[in-house]
């Protein structure tokens, strides 16, 4: 079994290191997708022998670095590709516990998800303000019915990720995975998973960003 | 509006000349060229005798010839906006698959 893990990352020399070291000690394939930062983060990657780096060189942001990725591991004959997330806000070892409905045989697509059984120490404000209205949104235009609405954990088969093209290349990937997801009839499995916050991370901006990216597909194409 | 029918004018002639200029040089194509020249003899026509509006207003229920100017320039402006989106979009499109390519030729590897 090929798995691969595609990290992207923009501006992360502060988190990533912690994040390969952790990864490393894991049996899967690492990929990590510099989305041009301008710090040194490719350089930290660059010196972790078993971690592929692939550099984009313009910032073409999260959604075009995991297709980058998704389209590297596909050519390298992933046959399960995990995403994750370059600051540390993820656990390494849920890994695991993410891609087993899928090694199991029983689904195509598996979402982390921070509403179910484990606690994640979620800002108030996220919680009873931004989510519920993210999820109002994905609910409405787009026939996601998941607990969590932007869950950057996820899990999926070869045939799953050469399915789904991330044309967003925005924050906006999230509900269009998901939607995607939906749309196609995958068998879709939701895991609870662990977050870690740290003082940053996307804003309400960010969301009306995501908002107007989705609502613009949708007239554009 | 004496005054600024003449620079109004002197405008369009200017700009019917660079037209002329570029189809010759076959910078642009033929409906183009059409389009654009229907369009600046339009306004020079609307500048010079603007009671035609008013007649074509009239026809489409709306009360002054200057309103309507103004409502068929707003809906022109905003799909031009429109179109500049969705081509500006495009070529966001294109720079992401370029980049993309680009890393993955460039992978860095054991």
């Amino acid at each position: 079994m090929n798995i691969f893990v595609v990290i992207p990352a923009y501006n992360e020399e502060e988190r990533i290191r912690q994040v390969l070291d952790d990864l490393s000690l894991l049996p899967y394939k690492i990929v990590v997708v510099d989305d041009a930062s301008v710090d040194k983060t490719s350089e930290i990657v660059a010196t972790y022998p078993n971690v592929v780096l692939l550099r984009h060189r313009l910032n073409r942001d999260q959604g075009a670095a995991l297709q980058t990725g998704n389209q590297y591991a596909l050519a390298r004959g992933a046959d399960l590709i995990v995403h994750f997330d370059a600051d540390g806000q993820f656990l390494s070892k849920e890994i695991e516990e993410v891609i087993q409905p899928i090694l199991e045989g029983n689904y195509d697509i598996v979402f982390g998800s921070r509403f179910l059984e484990k606690k994640s120490d979620i800002p108030a404000f996220k919680k009873k303000i931004i989510f519920p209205l993210a999820k109002l949104v994905n609910r409405v235009f787009l026939g996601i019915k998941t607990s969590d609405p932007q869950s950057g954990f996820r899990a999926m088969t070869r045939e799953v990720a050469e399915r789904i093209q991330i044309e967003q290349d925005g924050k906006a990937h999230c509900s269009e995975i998901m939607a995607k997801a939906f749309e196609y009839k995958l068998k879709i499995k939701e895991v609870p998973i662990t977050v870690i916050y740290h003082e940053f991370g996307q804003s309400m901006g960010h969301g009306f960003k995501i908002l107007k990216d989705i609502l613009f597909s949708k007239i554009s194409k | 509006m004496m005054y600024l029918q003449i620079v109004v004018t002197i405008f369009i002639v200017f700009i019917l000349l660079k037209l002329f200029l570029q189809k010759q040089k076959n910078r642009i194509s033929l409906l183009a060229f059409l389009i654009w020249l229907l369009l600046w003899l339009a306004v020079l026509t609307v500048f010079w005798l603007p009671d035609t509006t008013s007649y074509l207003a009239a026809w489409l229920g709306i009360g002054r010839g200057a309103d309507l100017v103004v409502y068929v320039s707003i809906l022109v402006i905003f799909y031009m906006i429109f179109r500049v989106f969705v081509r500006l979009n495009k070529i966001e499109e294109e720079i992401t698959k370029v980049v993309r390519e680009d890393a993955i030729k460039n992978v860095k590897e054991e």
